[in-house]
């Protein structure tokens, strides 16, 4: 009944939010955009604790999917390089079929790097996983800057949105909900069962896992076939709300999303259903309140803030909550010795 | 037909010879000790058996199958499981979820990732976790355990598997006596009543005297001797191996 009653109110301020502060849908889209980050990265990185720096990667390349579609659907490339800073350049029609289209394609075909990449980097463990997918990163920057049909070093300017059809940020506002509350109801509904369980023993010790003839390998390209899923069409979003698609700076921002996604985790307690979600809601306020506040000092402030979490919060909120407080998450001792014993408790009670 | 049967099996790591043409056999139903002092290669033998690494020579057959090119996960499925000489549990879990994820994984499909657990799941782990007395402790988190203890879930866990032959690393060592005797009466429960064969690793004399019905030592690598219980107690060539005659 309470959970019904909180599912109600969150339906309602979140649809709500747009219309009463119009001023800042993009910031609030924003932090649909960080849960969302935070979210796909705990399912690697708390749920199954590989460490990864490389789900930017997926975020990058399907901003550059979803872009070069929308772009090649109506105009070729010489004719596109004059038109893009019109504002009508696109109709409303013509806008929505790119970008969701553009979303749809990247979120099939960053499933399948996924799987290719997965095949040789998830063997690789602790330490060797984080570095590798680290280099991942950097060479995926380096590659898109190389590459003259997506525009090489100087990026891609995504089609200008329509605003006859509506504001610019309350339209990108509901598409980020919407992926977010779609990556939370995903990871929820598959931790609930067994594959939680089974990136859990893995995460705790998979020589153990494998010994216990866990098919460890399909349950870790699951769980970066996942991240890699949503995180692509969240990049082909927004590439659009961002307007520009630098190769190094926006698309494969491993010193920025890259961190962030980890930190923001990690901040409210990896390997929790809601730490990300509350991590991520502190870390993007709190940053923007040094950007709004402190500016000159914003990116000291971050790393200050970045080192606190770590040193301070090495368990998360939650993490910290349940390490505290471990018979609230129903960590604790019977009296009952034996199943007769229990049984006759519970048909009392 | 022996349920696993190893001919010629060995296994050398650069200028060491681990293991030197080992051959061993263990019947379908019984219990068989592995013994030797520090250092003779069982673990080794054990890691080779369970597909750890692969053999530089010999055999190793799991109920009439050849095994010795397969991967742990692979042989584990077959019906073999082994617990390890340091007690390997899944720490940040609690051992009623240890115990939900250990079942068996042999006809999953892909779409099986996805299970839920059901009901009756439940009623197995209870019972399972009350045989080897962790039920009142069943909702902890399996790493707040203390470290003999973390050796019954283990044991719990390598059950609720339903293998057909348990390899067991020394599930005696840095437990008190207490719990030893304990334990080995759950070993031979488990063996008479749940019909699983088991190969033991044992430093404990008394205990694997008292469990196995034939043992094997090794020595150097080597298998020095074999033999009921009280053959190899009274064989001077074992007495000499562990007082360091070599």
């Amino acid at each position: 009944m309470r959970n019904t009653i909180l599912l109600v109110l969150g339906t309602i301020i979140a649809f709500a939010v747009p219309f009463m502060f119009p001023a800042y849908q993009n910031q609030f889209a924003m932090l649909w955009l960080m849960i969302l980050f935070a979210l796909t990265w705990d399912l690697m990185g708390g749920q199954m604790g590989y460490n990864s720096f490389g789900n930017v990667v997926f975020f990058g390349v399907g901003m550059y999917i979803t872009a070069v579609i929308q772009r090649d659907l109506y105009f070729d490339i010489e004719e596109y390089a004059h038109v893009a800073g019109r504002i009508d350049a696109l109709t409303p029609d013509q806008y929505l079929t790119g970008i969701f289209l553009g979303m749809g394609v990247s979120g099939i075909v960053t499933v399948l790097v996924a799987i290719i990449l997965g095949a040789g980097i998830l063997g690789l463990r602790g330490h060797y996983f984080a570095i590798c997918t680290l280099g991942l990163t950097i060479a995926a920057g380096e590659i898109a800057s190389g590459i003259d049909y997506i525009g090489a070093g100087s990026g891609i300017v995504t089609p200008v949105f329509p605003t006859e059809l509506m504001a610019k940020g309350m339209f990108f506002y509901f598409v980020f909900m919407v992926l977010a509350v779609g990556t939370f109801l995903t990871n929820k509904w598959m931790l609930a069962g067994r594959f939680g369980l089974a990136v859990n023993a893995i995460r705790d010790d998979e020589d153990k896992a494998e010994a216990m003839g866990i098919r460890t390998k399909r349950y870790k390209t699951m769980a970066w076939a996942t991240s890699a899923f949503f995180l692509s069409m969240a990049g082909g979003a927004a590439g659009n709300l961002f307007g520009f698609i630098d190769p190094i700076n926006v698309a494969f921002a491993g010193a920025t999303f890259g961190v962030w996604m980890v930190l923001m985790a990690i901040l409210g307690g990896k390997g929790t259903i809601w730490g990300p979600v509350i991590g991520a809601a502190i870390f993007h306020i709190t940053q923007e309140l040094f950007w709004t506040y402190l500016f000159g000092w914003q990116r000291v402030a971050l790393g200050a803030m970045i080192v606190g979490i770590v040193v301070f919060f090495p368990q998360g909120i939650m993490g910290f909550l349940r390490q505290h407080w471990p018979h609230l998450f129903g960590h604790k001792v019977d009296e009952q010795t034996t199943v007769e014993q229990g049984a006759t408790k519970e048909s009392e009670a | 037909m022996s349920m696993l049967q190893v001919s010629g099996a060995s296994k050398r790591f650069g200028g060491v010879i681990a293991n030197e043409k080992i051959s061993l056999e263990v019947p379908e139903g019984k219990i068989i000790g592995l013994i030797g002092p520090n250092g003779s290669g069982k673990t080794t033998l054990f890691n080779s058996i369970v597909g750890y690494h692969p053999l530089d020579d010999g055999s190793i057959r799991f109920e009439g199958q050849e095994i010795s090119h397969l991967r742990v996960p692979e042989i584990a499925r077959l019906g073999m499981l082994r617990t390890f000489q340091q007690t390997r549990i899944y720490g940040k879990m609690t051992c009623v979820q240890n115990m939900q994820i250990s079942k068996p994984n042999r006809n999953e499909g892909l779409m099986s990732m996805f299970d839920r657990f059901p009901k009756e799941d439940l009623a197995r782990i209870d019972h399972l976790l009350e045989f080897v007395g962790l039920y009142s402790k069943r909702n902890l988190l399996a790493g707040d355990l203390s470290f003999g203890q973390q050796k019954l879930p283990e044991f719990a866990m390598a059950l609720m598997n339903e293998p057909k032959l348990l390899l067991l690393d020394e599930p005696t060592a840095g437990i008190n006596p207490t719990l030893i005797n304990g334990l080995i009466d759950r070993l031979k429960r488990a063996n008479e009543e749940m019909g699983i064969t088991l190969l033991v690793i044992e430093h404990n004399m008394r205990v694997i005297m008292n469990l196995a019905e034939h043992i094997y030592c090794l020595a150097h690598g080597e298998m020095l001797a074999e033999g009921k219980p009280e053959e190899i107690q009274n064989d001077q060539r074992v007495i000499d191996a562990y007082l360091g005659a070599h």
